[in-house]
């Protein structure tokens, strides 16, 4: 009887899921997101079942097909990681310099842009506007991506 | 306070209702206050469109930069703890 060759299996699913974790659970968690710990960790993982997988395949009396898919399978889980790996490190720095954003002690520009309730509201507004009968003591200023 | 290139419908939607944030936030489609603050990202490869890179800044009531964070990539922004810390040493 011809036994499932189960390690390939197993680290080709763990290697997707190792990848598609990243943008879809752990993006959410500073620890998670600024270095792909988790993601790694499966990936080690996956890598060591693919790895004995395909050793298994290789074995004299298997067929061709069966090297052959566990051939792809591990190529495919490198590739994961490779992806990964690119999208963090490399196409996560691909970002404008920024040269001219305000510097530490510097005055930050003023501008009038629209609420959500499609009101115009001023950098100045914001920065005198009391906050439960307080003149606020700091404001924020966070610039995000967005969602389009 | 939230900036972006969202229209004022997608912010409430996708930040008030969906995220369920407090705070305020202001639509910059034209890239006005982006702009200034020199944080355009253009042709922004996902979006394809032109938007803002990830940038915080904290001013004090005077309205001066007293803390700011300009990040080298965009997995990496500002953590609450850091923003804390900054907004603690305060005058």
């Amino acid at each position: 009887m011809k036994r499932l060759n189960w390690q390939i299996w197993a680290g080709f699913v763990l290697s997707l899921v190792a990848g598609f974790s990243y943008p879809f659970v752990f993006v959410r968690w500073p620890i998670t997101r600024e270095f792909p710990w988790a993601n790694l960790i499966l990936f080690a993982i996956a890598i060591v079942l693919l790895f004995l997988g395909l050793r298994r395949a290789f074995k004299p009396d298997k067929r061709i097909t069966s090297k052959i898919f566990s051939s792809l399978a591990a190529a495919f889980g490198i590739m994961l990681l490779a992806a990964l790996l690119f999208l963090i490190f490399v196409m996560g720095s691909w970002l404008p310099p920024s040269a001219g954003a305000p510097q530490v002690g510097e005055k930050a520009p003023d501008f009038t842009l629209t609420n959500v309730n499609d009101k115009p509201v001023t950098l100045a507004q914001l920065l005198a506007e009391p906050i439960n009968n307080k003149p606020p003591k700091a404001v924020l200023l966070i610039f995000y991506r967005g969602y389009w | 306070m939230g900036i972006s290139v969202d229209t004022p419908e997608n912010t409430r939607e996708y930040m008030l209702q969906k995220a369920g944030y407090t705070f305020t936030f202001l639509s910059d489609p034209k890239l006005d206050a982006i702009g200034r603050y020199d944080l355009v990202h253009a042709k922004e490869l996902a979006s394809g469109k032109d938007i803002a890179r990830p940038a915080e800044f904290l001013l004090d009531s005077s309205g001066t930069v007293r803390w700011r964070m300009v990040t080298e990539n965009f997995f990496v922004i500002a953590r609450p703890e850091q923003v804390l810390k900054a907004a603690k040493a305060l005058p």
